[in-house]
């Protein structure tokens, strides 16, 4: 008798618990965060003459010259893909890791030819979730003589632009100075466009 | 290591330790109940009137197990039934297909243990509905089942001659709603402030500013557009990291930057991950009438703690010799630079983050992640996949790791009454050979579980054709799987395909033997303290609110824990470490 009295108030108990954590909780949270922080709630798109052109927060492919890189993805098929983050998952001795890590070096190098700067680890080895969408600074001015190159801009203008791009450390503290390659990009083609029209 | 390094986890430590005394304090009274917040008292009562339930009425140990029992059978049946039936259920933009069944078993068992292994990828598997009344309910349900469990066994010290170890419902009910609920509110609204995503749209398409070129199926394809996930992410998130959880919303889990999107939000999640568990020691320390003896404990666990954090930091950060071989610099530059072992981390964490987050995630039995373990360099990996072998005494689970950690403070009253000959007591209660005998079970069945599981994958095919690294990493990962499993841990060194029928159901069912293989003898060792009479500490009881005995409790601890797994650790990352110094010199 008492297992039976057990069972009936364990399921009644599981299905009121149920209904507060899994649909009061979640829609409340929902409803205020709708009304106080909408756009950071939806994504945080990157809006570009009324079309979004992606997220501030997930990172985006670019891989022609005229354009910074970000990480590499390990995402499948093809990388940046949202619907299925991931890391490579390569233990640090892996032959295959290798291999990845030497042809990034060599297009890095080929792509820039008289660029002798020491290579920056994070443009050479892919992120935790394959949508990193950020590289460090010193990942940002590595790339200058390139982009500058490509776009025939002044180093010393793209230099200020990704100067003006660095996200600090949280509180000067927490976490790695960065900066969003998405964010840099569109920044240097508004640039870009403005330099060669003037 | 570098300043700011040091910096960042010594403001950790210190901010964790700093909330110890008022949340430890706040759980005390809510359990005690000598203090019940207003309005959510008038729920609980509430609740009590719909279910049926007495609140003053006690439980013996037999009755608060099947409770406990009956109560997480449902919710493994739930969050099954929910994964196979998501189609035909609301709230499925994406209108995903119903989970395959061995997947389903294993993500069921997963939540209800509180382990939260991740065979499932989130964005591309469950549903809205499934995240929602499947997970995030099993987030709040099977945290609160840890932390009644230690509650039953520090009432079984404080009480004397009696059969009573508290009411399952009423610690149930309370857990979720003065702890877990306004925590996690004010959490996940804060998430959603920084950019973690709280919404029920479909997935969002954005034109792509370049567009990417790849190869499928011998074809060049061209795509323009990014498919964007969306889902009510902030309110699992915050649930999952406050009740030691860690099954994500998305693959990536905290690594994702929609459910970590900044060097805050994952200070904070870091912190969550060891709040609750630290703060318990106080509040065990109160219910037991001497704060001592709760201090005692949390510095014998930040003593383990501590050491092997500063381990996985300074090799990760130390960075990979293979490619330094290559002129990839792995030297920091200020703030411009992390250098380092970046290989599966975001330039946001860099490495002191991401060490600090596999630390506390794995020594806690939370089981997120912010970075891919699988591609630590292997002393790094190892310092976590050690912290979860030692059998979560240190932190653990909510609830779980400091019951876990009494054990063995029965283990090393024994041993220490042994070699001076005197009675073995703890508490006021003596410690006989009923309780050795369930300590001793407790402490066996992990690794016989772990290390039998991980001979059978290595030997079977099944089991070897999941690997996703050779040589002796591949075996770290099978080492690291059936350690987190058996643990309900759920982090993983995810470069094992797991999500195939040999590791979900083998999988499931060292989850299932983790949770409940322990929590049955830890209440039949209440249900046998709690009949004991009190006796007054004397001139021959052992002082265990000292120095030496925090020596004796560590000691205890890690030579349990480096005797038993030891061996399996040379063949895994002790070896490839070893490997790697060889070809590249330390």
């Amino acid at each position: 008798m008492d297992a039976i009295k057990h069972m009936k108030t364990a399921f009644i108990l599981f299905m009121l618990l149920s209904i507060v954590t899994g649909l009061i909780y979640p829609a409340v949270v929902t409803v205020i965060a709708q009304a106080i922080f909408p756009w950071h709630a939806n994504g945080s798109l990157v809006q570009q003459k009324s079309v979004a052109v992606g997220s501030e927060l997930i990172g985006q492919n670019f891989s022609e010259a005229k354009y910074f890189w970000g990480r590499p993805s390990a995402t499948m098929p093809y990388p940046y893909n949202a619907m299925s983050s991931n890391g490579s998952n390569y233990g640090p001795m892996n032959p295959e890791l290798l291999m990845a890590v030497k042809n990034r070096i060599a297009t890095l190098q080929q792509s820039d030819t008289q660029n002798h700067l020491l290579i920056p680890v994070d443009l050479v080895t892919t992120s935790a979730s394959g949508l990193d969408p950020d590289i460090s600074p010193y990942a940002a001015y590595y790339q200058v003589h390139r982009v500058a190159k490509v776009r025939n801009l002044p180093e010393d203008q793209l230099k200020i632009l990704i100067h003006d791009a660095i996200h600090p450390r949280f509180a000067a503290v927490l976490g790695e100075a960065r900066v969003n390659v998405l964010e840099l990009n569109l920044a240097l083609d508004a640039f870009d466009e403005n330099h060669h029209k003037g | 290591m570098t300043e700011n390094g040091t910096l960042q986890i010594v403001l950790y430590l210190v901010i964790v330790l700093a909330l110890v005394k008022p949340l430890g304090w706040y759980m005390a009274q809510i359990y005690q109940g000598t203090f019940r917040p207003p309005l959510l008292r008038n729920l609980e009562n509430l609740t009590y009137r719909i279910c049926g339930i007495s609140p003053d009425s006690e439980m013996n140990w037999k009755s608060y197990l099947i409770t406990m029992l009956f109560f997480n059978l449902i919710g493994v049946i739930a969050v099954y039934l929910l994964q196979r039936l998501q189609v035909s259920l609301p709230l499925n933009p994406q209108t995903f297909p119903n989970v395959a069944p061995d997947l389903a078993f294993n993500t069921a068992s997963s939540f209800a243990t509180n382990t939260n292994w991740q065979a499932y990828a989130g964005e591309s598997t469950l549903s809205y509905f499934s995240q929602m009344l499947g997970l995030t309910v099993q987030n709040f349900l099977s945290a609160a089942t840890g932390i009644c469990l230690l509650l039953a066994l520090i009432r079984s010290f404080v009480r004397c001659e009696t059969t009573g170890l508290g009411n399952f419902w009423v610690d149930m009910v309370r857990t979720v709603y003065y702890l877990f609920i306004p925590l996690a509110f004010v959490f996940s609204l804060f998430l959603v402030s920084q950019g973690v995503i709280q919404n029920f749209k479909s997935y969002e398409k954005v034109n792509l500013v370049q567009s990417i070129h790849y190869h499928d199926a011998k074809q060049v394809k061209e795509l323009r557009e990014q498919i964007i996930p969306m889902g009510p992410v902030a309110s699992q998130i915050a649930i999952k990291q406050l009740g030691t959880n860690g099954g994500g919303f998305f693959k990536a889990n905290a690594a994702h930057p929609f459910e970590n999107p900044n060097a805050l939000t994952n200070f904070l999640e870091m912190l969550a991950i060891l709040l609750i568990p630290a703060a318990f020691c106080y509040t065990f320390g109160l219910m037991v009438g001497e704060v001592r003896q709760g201090r005692v404990i949390l510095i014998a666990m930040l003593i383990i703690f501590v050491p092997l954090l500063f381990v996985t930091v300074t090799s990760e950060q130390a960075g990979n010799p293979s490619l330094t071989a290559l002129h990839v610099s792995p030297s920091p530059i200020g703030s411009l630079y992390p250098g380092g072992n970046m290989e599966g981390k975001e330039t946001r964490f860099g490495i002191v983050n991401s060490a600090i987050w596999a630390s506390a995630t794995t020594a806690s039995s939370n089981g997120s992640v912010n970075a891919m373990h699988d591609s630590f360099i292997p002393i790094g990996g190892l310092a976590p996949l050690w912290l979860m072998q030692l059998g979560k005494p240190v932190f653990g689970g909510v609830g779980s790791g400091l019951s876990s950690m009494l054990i063995f403070v029965i283990l090393t009253v024994f041993v220490a009454g042994l070699m001076v000959g005197r009675t073995p007591e703890y508490l006021g209660k003596k410690i006989e050979p009923f309780e050795m005998k369930m300590a001793s079970f407790i402490v066996l069945v992990m690794p016989l579980v772990v290390l039998t599981m991980t001979a059978a994958a290595v030997v079977l095919e099944a089991g070897k054709s999941a690997l996703g690294n050779p040589g002796a990493h591949g075996f770290s990962e099978i080492l690291y799987a059936f350690t987190s499993l058996t643990n309900n841990n759920g982090s993983a060194f995810a470069g094992l395909n797991a999500n195939t029928p040999f590791y979900n159901i083998l999988g499931g069912i060292a989850m299932l033997i983790g949770r409940y293989w322990i929590a049955i003898p830890t209440l039949a060792i209440a249900g046998s303290l709690a009949k004991k009479k009190c006796i007054p500490s004397g001139v021959g009881t052992l002082p265990t609110n000292n120095l030496l005995f925090i020596i004796l409790l560590i000691s205890v601890v890690v030579i349990v824990g480096a005797l038993t797994f030891l061996p399996a650790l040379a063949l895994g990352p002790i070896v490839e470490q070893l490997m790697l110094w060889n070809h590249y010199g330390s």
